[in-house]
């Protein structure tokens, strides 16, 4: 069973539902990554989102843009990336590491060698946002070969059909978009979230998580009662983005304990 | 090479091309796709279409021979495709009214568009105006500066211009924007792409759009000399104004097709716009082609003398093309554009876009390695009013 699966089984016993925290890797600087990733465990982090920077990160709204445009003054590449992630495994072999980020920088890696790379630095899964199901045959095929997850998106305006599918590809878990927008948007409406996913689950195998406009702890709760795991990304970068390099861990740590506690 | 028939029914041109975006736009763009593939059977659209290209826009525009620089070159004749007498200056509006007669078959009051050079700012304001839409134009901070007079014509024209700070803030950021917009109300807006790139049907509509300028060139040039040229030349940014003349071409044969790339301070500088001649695929924009790009595939700042070729990426079918062998890719530089700029308003008593500047300038490099017999349709794509700021900045005046 992979990392991901035996999180989500191991919650779904304990009647808990997972918290997925979202940073970008090397933001405000690489040398801070993995003592922010250890940081987001101590808080009570169930799964790590970590974003691979990129110069046009057209699905994100300005707060991880600039976290990108932060990662990108140091060069991180996604071989650095995966330099992180190995140093986090070292005293780490419980919390999934999940990237997140736009094809390119893999594109340009190669799909099998990242995949390999990406499995032996100790990564779990893999999500391209701008790499539908349409497009992602051979990346997937080299992820499932590497025993790596692929993760997909499901937005609002997913119709039924592909809704099957991406239910056929899904590895790990899905990330339903829980708004029509950009990461950080402010129209979330919970509600209709909560109808999408229990119409969703009927087609679903794997856990759902729900992600984009979740900024505190109130709607994660709110959103938990519907979802597997809650994804929030936006409202801790801005955190990091307020904080100084020295407190950044500890602001990080409270603030993630405190939306786990919401929804636990 | 009878079996030319791209894209794909997902969009591939070869291995380029596809729809790489978030699954937020998924449905959106399977939705115009549906509905071009009605508009496109439907004659009712096509008549449209070409009453409008006629009676707004002026088509066809005229084959022009540019008697005095051929012979001052002495080599090849030049013929001009003059995509500049159109109505707002460029061929840019070919392809709004097209996307713009979809948006109204769609119910959508309101669009958008990215703009670089302005000219498909301008030509997406216009129609939106003829149209009675609602329009919001993306513009990169320093393109508003470089480009003031058509930021005034989209204000004038009704259009709300957002200036856009991310990034590099130049066409590709704008891009970026207008993706982000479209993302969050895509239930009211229709995305008018300006050039034949983005995720699928994109580069197939601009090109089925674009393709008008060719058509016509053909019947023209038939008529007015009685044959095809030996090459047709066209600038390559995002290669609209290109496709739209190669396309109709790519099946006849003996006729060499040369896309101009920006070769900016000069491709072995690194600062040009050039990713034909310098880069290599990758994904950018919803669609897979060439890019410029670092070796961790992020996306590299470009440098063009010109707003409108300032672009990293390339659409799809221009990838395919270098590729099958059937259009050659060049690159020409700021300052020999400048002098093709200066020489085509001295010579001829036409100032061309800084754009299209550049295919002149390769007409001018080519033309006398070549026959006094031999023809060289170049598109002229766009009017040089818009650069005229640049163009004084660069000569040391102010207007």
């Amino acid at each position: 069973m992979s990392r991901i699966a035996e999180t989500f089984t191991r919650l779904q016993a304990a009647g808990e539902k997972a918290l997925i925290p979202f940073i970008t890797a090397g933001d405000p600087n690489p040398g801070l990554t993995v003592s922010l990733m250890h940081g987001l465990v101590e808080g009570g982090a169930d799964v790590i989102e970590l974003g691979i920077p990129f110069s046009d990160p057209m699905a994100d709204g300005p707060v991880i843009q600039r976290a990108s445009e932060r990662a990108l003054l140091h060069k991180v590449g996604l071989r650095n990336v995966l330099g992180m992630v190995r140093e986090f495994r070292r005293s780490n072999q419980q919390t999934p590491v999940v990237l997140m980020g736009y094809l390119n920088p893999v594109h340009v890696l190669g799909y099998e060698v990242f995949a390999q790379e990406a499995a032996a630095a100790g990564v779990d899964g893999v999500l391209t946002v701008d790499c539908p199901p349409e497009e992602a045959a051979e990346l997937s095929a080299a992820l499932i070969a590497a025993k790596l997850d692929p993760v997909f998106l499901i937005a609002p305006t997913t119709p039924l059909a592909r809704v099957k599918q991406i239910a056929a590809l899904a590895r790990g878990y899905v990330y339903y978009v829980s708004l029509k927008g950009v990461t950080g948007a402010g129209n979330l409406d919970i509600d209709d979230v909560a109808r999408k996913i229990a119409a969703l689950r009927e087609f679903l195998d794997v856990p759902i998580g729900v992600g984009f406009g979740i900024r505190d702890a109130e709607t994660a709760r709110a959103i938990s009662t519907a979802a597997d795991a809650v994804v929030v990304g936006s409202r801790l970068v801005q955190e990091i983005e307020a904080a100084t390099p020295e407190t950044a861990k500890e602001q990080l740590t409270r603030l993630v304990a405190s939306l786990k506690d919401a929804i636990r | 090479m009878s079996s030319y028939d791209f894209p794909d029914a997902r969009g591939h041109f070869g291995p380029y091309g596809g729809v790489y975006v978030a699954e937020t736009l998924m449905a959106a763009l399977d939705e115009l796709n549906a509905e071009y593939a009605r508009a496109k059977a439907d004659p009712a659209f096509w008549q449209e279409y070409h009453y409008e290209l006629k009676h707004f826009v002026g088509r066809p525009s005229p084959i022009y021979h540019a008697k005095r620089w051929s012979e001052q070159l002495g080599g090849a004749q030049i013929y001009f495709k003059r995509e500049d007498l159109n109505h707002t200056g460029a061929h840019k509006v070919n392809n709004t009214i097209g996307q713009a007669l979809l948006a109204r078959r769609m119910g959508k009051k309101r669009v958008i568009a990215e703009t670089g050079a302005g000219q498909h700012g301008v030509a997406s304001a216009t129609v939106a105006a003829r149209y009675g839409m609602e329009c919001v134009v993306y513009m990169g901070s320093e393109d508003v500066k470089r480009q003031a007079p058509n930021v005034f014509r989209m204000k004038l024209l009704g259009a709300t211009v957002v200036p856009v700070e991310s990034g590099s803030k130049t066409l590709k950021d704008a891009l970026n924007e207008a993706m982000r917009d479209w993302v969050t109300n895509i239930d009211s807006t229709f995305y008018i792409l300006g050039t034949a790139a983005g995720p699928h049907p994109y580069p197939m509509l601009v090109r089925d759009f674009q393709r008008i300028i060719g058509i016509e060139a053909k019947e023209q040039m038939q008529e007015m000399v009685g044959r095809q040229p030996d090459m047709v030349v066209a600038c390559v940014g995002g290669g609209s104004n290109a496709i739209g003349i190669f396309h109709p071409y790519v099946e006849v044969e003996g006729v060499r097709l040369v896309g101009v790339e920006a070769g900016g301070d000069g491709v072995a500088t690194g600062r040009h716009a050039a990713p034909l001649s310098a880069g290599k695929p990758g994904v950018l924009h919803g669609f897979r082609s060439y890019l410029m790009q670092d070796e961790n595939g992020q996306i590299i700042e470009t440098h063009s003398v010109s707003a409108g070729l300032d672009y990293p990426g390339v659409g799809p079918e221009h990838s395919l093309l270098k590729d099958i062998g059937r259009a050659e890719y060049v690159a020409i530089n700021d300052d020999e554009a400048l002098k093709a700029f200066e020489d085509c308003c001295h010579l001829e008593g036409i100032i061309p876009a800084l754009e299209s500047s550049h295919a002149l300038a390769y007409a001018a490099k080519i033309a006398p390695t070549m026959a006094k017999d031999q023809i060289i349709l170049v598109n002229l794509s766009g009017r040089g009013d818009k650069d005229i700021n640049t163009v004084a900045g660069l000569m040391g005046l102010t207007l």
